[in-house]
């Protein structure tokens, strides 16, 4: 029995290989994001202010609420209201959120005012942007999902607004079991993703280089032309 | 199940404090929050961020 | 031209960024988020400890017939002869015509049309006192008014809801002055009553069946009432109070719906029955404008402009000199 394959084998599983999705997949993955982009440890010398920890107080802020809302996802959504462990579970949710968005938000000024979109990051800015967005999304049904007065009251107020869109038709702040399903499953999991996403961005293309107000040219791949206006 | 040393320390849960200016009307607790962004963004800006004391 | 075309463009520093060439030094990014982790998770437990969380208690049909049984009649007077807030919403819930918000010639709301299906006359009055057995005046009077012709039912409610207007609770029972108002009195007094035990309450959620997570009616129907309007101008939480951004109590709400809830408070928006369509687009268009700020000249200027970058950068362009 032959234990080596004849060359022409070889040549033509090589070929396949080339040619394999999850070997493109794999190779793509792994070029775009090697080990010591997805998780370095240096940084360059200008990473120097306490700016830059807002990214990292948000993503604590996101943990801590998803871990109060598993635990009260895991005792159904009147728990809350009869038991004291429950309550405080239910403040542990309310002030993880706050300091979501607190961080979220310094996070969201500090990246404006340093242009973090410059070298090809718009993606990484617009991706924080949506997170923004559907967090407000999350918070919202959060709210509408307590099933007390101020969830009356909300759901009640909002409706107008989501219905002069013509989304409430689709989107019904008044329906309890609908809401509950946008806030601990399609929401969190795009928040989630989203977030995930954002910081892979970050990591690949990685922090942005101080702003440089008289510099010429930069060499630029693509096939924009040189009179480009913008 | 009762655990009374859970219980909130502060009640913040009695008739809200509002201020108004003209058209703006707002919590005293939205207000602080608010506040407590800009002055938590300014030191995180002016604040140095000593990398010879503290190394990370 | 080679495979990858190196082009030279115009360095534009709001929205180009050269490859950095100076040094790096040592940063442990994993012990970063481990510590940012424990800091938000004192300072969580710390508020939590602290302050607690609000929970003031859903109000029911109970509750609001029982505070204020003359309000719950009135209203629901208002839902039978298709005056009340919900009876004369138009789409998602019916057919009502005039009052959906439009931009100029657009109506999304109008142009979707009905989708969830709210007939107050039926779902909130007819329907829950059909399900009533064992009272004959009951039956009667709604066999009396099923029998009787469009306008004389309008009459009787017309002439109802201007009696309800002068009525007054005497030792917990509603006392209406007498009208011709035919046999309404029989069952809005009916409904009254149900109100208050709590059986309208059950009535409207075993619309939808044994599990109800559905709470539309319930709540279209109490939102009619002046008595839940007051409830929430009682807690700041009106529109026209910023309401949006309020919590309950004195806790923090939601801050960040600032800008949102502002646009309500200023003309046109104040004043304009459109309000809510207006506010919507306006929001959507800042909303796109902060996702596009990368590519909108003099918007991404805004940080080289303002020079706030100098202060984050200080290290940096000191060494710069």
């Amino acid at each position: 029995m032959s234990t080596t394959k004849d060359q022409t084998v070889l040549d033509q599983e090589e070929a396949e290989l080339a040619r394999q999705w999850t070997g493109r997949i794999r190779r793509l993955l792994v070029d775009a994001l090697p080990p010591d982009k997805l998780l370095p440890d240096r940084q360059p010398s200008y990473l120097s202010s306490w700016i830059y920890i807002f990214g990292a107080l948000t993503i604590g802020g996101l943990a801590l609420v998803i871990l109060t809302g598993t635990v009260l996802a895991l005792e159904g959504p009147q728990w809350w209201h009869v038991s004291s462990i429950g309550l405080f579970v239910n403040s542990m949710h309310l002030w993880s959120v706050e300091f979501f968005f607190f961080f979220m938000v310094i996070h969201l000024w500090g990246k404006f005012f340093m242009a973090a979109w410059r070298g090809n990051r718009q993606l990484t800015w617009m991706t924080g942007v949506v997170t923004f967005f559907f967090s407000i999304g999350a918070g919202f049904t959060g709210y509408v999902s307590q099933t007390n007065f101020d969830s009356q009251w909300i759901a009640t107020q909002a409706k107008d607004g989501i219905n002069a869109t013509g989304a409430g038709a689709f989107v019904n702040a008044l329906n309890f079991g609908q809401m509950l399903m946008w806030h601990i499953v399609l929401l969190p999991a795009a928040v989630v993703a989203l977030t995930g996403l954002h910081i892979l961005m970050v990591r690949h293309k990685g922090i942005v280089t101080p702003i440089e107000v008289n510099g010429t040219e930069v060499p630029h791949q693509g096939t924009q032309s040189e009179s480009d206006p913008s | 199940m009762t655990l009374s040393f859970l219980a909130a320390l502060i009640n913040l849960d009695k008739p809200g404090v509002f201020l108004h200016w003209g058209v703006i009307q707002i919590s005293l607790a939205n207000v602080i929050v608010i506040g407590l962004m800009v002055a938590v963004f300014l030191l995180a800006i002016f604040i140095p961020f000593d990398r010879k004391s503290r190394r990370r | 031209m080679s495979e990858t075309t190196i082009l030279q463009r115009r360095f534009n520093p709001d929205r180009d960024a050269r490859p950095w060439q100076g040094g790096s030094r040592p940063y442990d990014l994993i012990k970063e988020v481990t510590i940012c982790f424990l800091v938000v998770t004192v300072l969580v437990v710390g508020l939590a400890f602290l302050f607690g969380s609000p929970d003031d208690k859903a109000i029911s049909i109970q509750t609001w017939a029982t505070a204020n049984q003359i309000d719950f009649a009135q209203t629901s007077i208002s839902e039978l002869n298709g005056t009340s807030g919900t009876a004369t919403y138009g789409p998602p819930y019916n057919n009502f015509v005039g009052s959906s918000q439009s931009l100029g010639p657009i109506s999304l709301e109008s142009w979707i049309g009905v989708h969830i299906p709210v007939n107050p006359a039926q779902d909130f009055v007819l329907g829950p006192l059909s399900t009533v057995a064992n009272a004959p005046n009951v039956t009667r009077a709604l066999d009396v008014f099923n029998a009787a012709t469009p306008s004389q039912q309008l009459a009787w409610e017309t002439n109802y809801a201007t009696a309800v207007s002068h009525a007054s609770s005497v030792n917990g029972h509603l006392v209406v002055p007498r009208g011709a108002y035919g046999p309404i009195g029989v069952m809005i007094g009916q409904l009254t009553a149900m109100a208050k035990s709590g059986a309208l309450d059950s009535a409207m959620v075993d619309q939808s069946g044994f599990y109800g997570t559905n709470y539309t009616k319930s709540l279209l129907y109490i939102a009619d009432s002046t008595y839940f309007a007051a409830q929430g101008t009682a807690h700041h939480l009106s529109g026209d109070q910023w309401g949006m951004m309020n919590e309950t109590g004195n806790f923090p709400g939601q801050a960040w719906l600032w800008l949102y809830t502002f646009w309500y408070q200023v003309p046109p928006f104040s004043t304009s029955a459109n309000a809510d369509i207006q506010v919507s687009a306006l929001m959507g268009l800042l909303s796109l404008l902060l996702l596009l700020v990368p590519f909108i000249p003099g918007l991404r200027s805004i940080p080289r402009w303002t020079r706030v970058y100098r202060f984050i950068w200080k290290d940096y362009y000191r060494s710069q000199g």
